[in-house]
């Protein structure tokens, strides 16, 4: 079954998708990795206002087989929190890349095309879930 | 070879089938030079007989005693059906209830467990157990640090009223990571944490977490409610460290104060749980619904399954070792799974009333017991102030001498405090409980008596000491 | 169905015969110390307690029951004339601070197996305080990390860990402040050199590894793991969970390890009791004798002959520390002693040698019919693994299917999904105690299994069918969460 990876947003190697509209950042997981980790119970997010760097953890995703943790792609600060998923977490199963959204952030850098270009493509990405498969 | 079942026919058979023509056959990927040539030390096999007979003999060597130490461990008369039922093979060799199917004895069992013991708190959410009361003060300890993570420096405050090896058990668990911990020390008066020293200590940094132990090691009642409110009011959260029976009679954790302990911990063997020679025991650990993501351990959930019946399952495991591995929230494996179905069926049996009469009847013991010591010249009351069923009771001669002497006619009199703490090193702890009857403290009273006088080496040795 | 037993209760019902007397209590607490409401217990007579708990008790499976062949649980029978004299009066109402003089029957059986143990994995120093295998793993990284401490060796902060590890040993790892990094297992099932070679360096602090491993097979090279680990200034942590495959043949101490665990509710019999207690005792080579958990058992000889005390913090001041209150699981160290003393030098010889004998013979009928081993080439240890990825990809049913299925048949499913590494896996360890035709009776039954699903695979899907209750909607427990019952 073929997994959706929308053209228009970017990905990290650790199965997070980025979205950028006017300087603001938006996350969430792919519908690769909702696939893999099954029904989500719970999702923590990280405190609004807080800051983040880049390539460190920021908040889990918990199934019942498994916690992940979920890499911010860029220094910023996280300017709001997708709340609707503390009662809902089967959200981000649902609509990965709509309603399951999970934090936006303001980058710190003014200029953040260097870490948003070093992100994969829609393609890139597919290429690296299937080389991972076996 | 015991339990081994094979015959001789069964053996040939079975090595035609994997197609070898011996056992050591098997083995042939073993390298050579790590095959160990034989045994030392390894006695002969026994019979079930004769190991009878030598484990007789041994635990005839320890028995008999009266005892009057507590300090932790805590004798009460435990039912019969206690022990009769938990010692069901169903219930002795069940494994983890990972196959929930097949576990629903035990799985039902925990969650009464996490029930009753969640209620005798006063707090939301208990898990399925842990190794005992110290490990389960550390691990609730982590549980404040992680609660903590934006904190840069973790200070947890431990009253020296705790009982001295659980803050040992601390130290060696909780000393892998960067916490700090700090003793607030005791008001030599009334044996229970000094107010004003705790204020100086922390006027200058953050608190992550301050101890409260009820009762503490002492005996002495603490000010729950004046502790609790200060390190609320100060961002810190409150663990409790409690007798899990006293608490029956006692105000729990999560009424202390304003707005209630965070966390209780303690040990659980008062519950039904034999002293057996020092374990196995459990640890309880409790705490508010919004930090039930941050306690170890396992812990069992109502769920349904697919014909709508109601059942019960382990939960929350993606916490856990088995699956979060090297971020797991600890590394625990077991729980006391056998010490935690007796306690169950101890708590069910004696009921809410039981258990106060049981806490009761300790203390009435020891008012009785108090009165008896405090005649004999030269013992004197420690800490003066409430206690439920434990004193600290100061002695004109060496305490181990004094010990000694009664360990000869099998009284074991109490706990010496020297090796703990400097300052109380002519000071013995005392426990009574409900076992105790008054011709038992009668006994140790005029031993107690004796041994004080013949210590001081009276002249005429044949007189009699009566204590009224 | 099952009520709680706190909807059984009626207030006011009691088990009269077990509290003390009521009329002459009377306190001396203020209120303020006192509790005003009274706990949720229930109000139950003490028939209704002994009829509801045995009720439930009856729905568990357990070893005394069903078999229950879980990899690297060793469910072995548990032997009832142990579990009695363990609780002899003597031992089970004596008191943990008991002075050392009083205390001397239990003292010399520890003692005794302090020794025993010793000789057993072939290391020179024994604690028995750990109460579970994670705590004796973690008694072992706290020691490595001590004696790396002891030298100013601060540079080591990593620990290496297969990737087939169990998952306490990265957990524990990461509790003692290491980092974990994973090294992985070659397609024969050992760890591979050239990737532990590489990924050894300065922040080596040491490596966990079990032998034979997880995957059930031995690790042939170990003696050059050791000599590649310890040229770099690191430890070898031994996890002794698979000892039942070695006991009496081969003793981590010679295979090149400086520490170990054992599980005594593993190797030696000691009873699960539905989730613990455990006992996880910790062997160490010379050099971390220093730093072993306290308290120890020390024998004395004197005039008076042959005596026992406990250590002090003056005989050990380099110790790690205490792990527990009091002595760790003293009715556990019993059961173990007991085991030990049954079994005799003899008997300790034939545990490996049965239980290796089991494993391969009821791997062999599995491979004939047509299962596949997920290490076709190896011989098995005491367990092995078969993988049902061919079953998945063809007939749609998982190891999870037929594990369920296997219970409706009063099998115990083996354990599932672990290793990680293997897909679709079952991991298999039958134990020494279990005759022939049970081995058989399991083979022909995961056959059946298979044809099952062959024909209908949503009978798999819906397994079990004849338990107390069907599969569990365990993401509505973690979801939706029920932890407590509340009237």
């Amino acid at each position: 079954m073929n997994k959706s990876v929308p053209q228009k947003l970017k990905y990290s190697r650790t199965h997070e998708w980025v979205r950028l509209e006017d300087d603001i950042l938006t996350i969430g997981i792919t519908d690769h990795a909702q696939t893999m980790l099954g029904d989500l119970v719970y999702v923590e997010l990280p405190e609004p206002e807080s800051n983040v760097e880049i390539g460190h953890e920021c908040a889990v995703v918990e199934s019942v087989k498994a916690a992940a943790d979920v890499y911010s792609p860029i220094s910023g600060e996280v300017i709001e929190i997708n709340e609707a998923l503390l009662e809902n977490p089967q959200f981000v199963n649902e609509d990965p890349y709509g309603k399951g959204w999970l934090f936006r952030i303001r980058p710190f850098e003014n200029d953040v095309s260097t870490d948003v270009g070093k992100l994969l493509t829609a393609e890139q990405y597919t290429k690296q879930v299937a080389s991972e498969a076996h | 070879m015991p339990f081994i079942p094979h015959t001789e026919q069964d053996i040939k058979e079975m090595l035609e089938t994997i197609g070898v023509s011996n056992i050591e056959t098997l083995f042939d990927e073993i390298p050579e030079n790590l095959r160990v040539k034989n045994l030392p030390f390894i006695p002969a096999s026994l019979t079930e007989m004769e190991l009878g007979r030598l484990m007789r003999e041994r635990a005839a060597v320890d028995g008999g005693l009266l005892c009057f130490i507590g300090a932790g461990a805590y004798e009460h008369h435990i039912p019969a059906a206690v022990w009769e039922v938990a010692s069901r093979g169903e219930f002795l060799t069940a494994y983890t209830p990972y196959q929930a199917e097949a576990s629903q004895g035990t799985l039902q069992l925990l969650y009464e467990y996490q029930t009753m013991m969640a209620s005798l708190m006063g707090l939301d959410v208990s898990n399925a157990s842990l190794y005992e009361g110290a490990s389960s003060l550390a691990e609730a300890i982590l549980m404040t640090v992680r609660s903590h993570r934006l904190h840069k420096k973790y200070r947890i405050f431990l009253p020296r009223t705790v009982h001295p090896y659980y803050k040992e058990v601390v130290k060696t668990i909780v000393s892998q990571k960067e916490i700090e911990i700090i003793e607030v020390p005791f008001d030599p008066a009334t044996g229970c944490t000094d107010m004003a020293a705790l204020k100086k200590l922390s006027s200058s940094e953050e608190v992550t977490a301050l101890v409260i132990p009820q009762p503490n090691f002492f005996g002495r009642l603490e000010e729950v409610d004046t502790l609790t409110d200060w390190a609320q009011a100060h961002g810190a959260l409150v663990i409790g460290v409690v007798n899990p029976l006293m608490t029956s009679l006692l105000k729990p954790p999560g009424q202390w104060g304003k707005k209630g302990a965070d966390i209780a911990c303690g040990e659980g063997q008062p519950l039904g749980v034999p002293l057996a020679s020092g374990g196995p025991y459990y640890g309880f650990l409790c705490c508010k619904k919004e930090f039930v993501r941050q306690l170890p351990g396992r812990i069992v959930g109502r769920t349904f399954d697919k014909e709508g019946k109601p059942g019960f399952v382990l939960t929350l495991q993606a916490r856990e070792q088995h699956i979060r591995r090297a971020k797991a929230t600890s590394n625990i494996c077991t729980n006391q799974g056998l010490l935690v179905t007796a306690s169950t069926i101890y708590m069910s049996l004696l009921g809410p009333h039981g258990l106060r009469q049981v806490a009761a009847k300790c203390h009435q013991n020891l008012l009785l017991l108090k009165e008896k010591l405090l005649l004999i010249p030269g013992v004197s009351l420690v800490f003066e102030g409430p206690a439920l069923h434990e004193m600290v009771v100061r002695l004109p001669t060496s305490v181990d001498k004094v010990l000694q002497t009664l360990a000869e006619i099998k009284i074991q009199g109490g706990l010496s405090l020297s090796r703990f703490y400097p300052e109380l090193n002519d000071c013995l702890l005392v426990c009574t409980t409900e076992t105790k009857t008054n011709e038992d403290l009668e006994r140790f009273a005029q031993a107690l008596a004796r041994a004080l006088s013949d210590s001081k080496k009276k002249t005429i040795p044949d007189k009699e000491y009566c204590i009224v | 169905m099952s009520e709680l037993i706190f909807e059984q209760s009626h207030k006011g019902r009691s088990a009269r015969a077990q509290a003390p007397r009521a009329d002459t209590l009377k306190l001396t607490i203020p209120s303020a110390f006192m509790r005003q409401d009274l706990p949720l217990l229930p109000e139950v007579s003490e028939l209704q307690v002994v009829r509801h708990y045995t009720r439930l008790s009856r729905k568990n499976f357990s070893i005394d029951t069903q078999f229950y062949p879980l990899g690297s649980c060793t469910m072995k029978y548990n032997p009832r004339g142990i579990h009695r004299l363990a609780m002899l009066d003597g031992f089970l109402n004596h008191h943990p601070l008991s002075l050392d003089v009083n205390s001397q029957g239990y003292m010399s059986l520890a003692y005794e197996l302090q020794e025993i143990l010793k000789a057993i994995t072939g290391f020179c120093g024994v604690s028995l305080t750990p109460m579970a295998g994670a705590q004796g793993e973690f008694a072992g990284v706290a020691m490595i990390r001590a004696y790396h401490r002891s030298r100013n060796d601060t540079l080591r902060d990593e620990i290496l860990v297969p990737d087939a590890a169990h998952g306490t040993n990265p957990a524990t790892a990461s509790q003692c402040g290491y980092k974990v990094r994973e090294i992985p297992t070659g397609a024969d099932g050992n760890v591979n050199i050239e990737s532990l070679r590489a990924a050894v360096s300065v922040n080596t602090a040491g490596i966990m590894l079990t032998n034979p491993s997880t995957l059930g097979v031995f690790e042939q090279k170990i003696k050059e793991i050791a000599a590649i680990i310890h040229e770099a200034g690191g430890l070898l942590y031994y996890d002794g969970a698979n000892l039942n495959a070695i006991l009496g043949k081969v003793r981590p101490g010679d295979m090149g390890f400086d520490v170990m665990h054992m599980n005594l509710h593993k190797t030696f019999a000691t009873p699960h009791g539905g989730g613990g207690p455990g006992g996880g005792p910790v062997a160490v080579s010379e050099r971390l004798v220093p730093f072993l958990p306290t308290p120890m058992i020390v024998k004395v000889t004197d005039q008076q002959g042959a005596h026992y005390r406990w250590t002090t913090n003056a005989d050990c001041p380099e110790s790690i520390g205490r792990l527990s209150t009091f002595m760790g699981n003293a009715g556990i160290i019993l059961r173990a002693y007991m085991y030990i003393r049954l079994l005799g030098r003899e008997g300790m010889e034939r545990v490996a040698e049965f239980a290796t004998l089991n494993a391969n013979y009821l791997l062999a009928k599995l491979k004939a019919a047509g299962f596949t081993p997920a290490y076709a080439t190896r011989r098995a240890s005491h367990e092995f693994i078969i993988t049902l990825k061919n079953e998945e990809k063809e007939l749609h049913i998982t190891a999870l299917d037929v594990a369920k299925r296997l219970l409706d048949y009063g099998f115990h499913a083996p354990t599932m999904y672990f290793p990680l590494l293997v897909p679709e896996c079952l991991l298999i360890e039958p134990t020494e105690t279990e005759p022939k035709e049970l081995l058989d009776a399991f083979a022909d039954t995961l056959l059946k299994i298979i044809h099952e699903g062959k024909e209908n695979p949503q009978w798999l899907y819906d397994a079990p069918h004849t338990l107390p209750v069907h599969r569990l909607d365990e993401v509505k427990a973690a979801r939706d969460l029920d932890l407590v019952y509340s009237k």
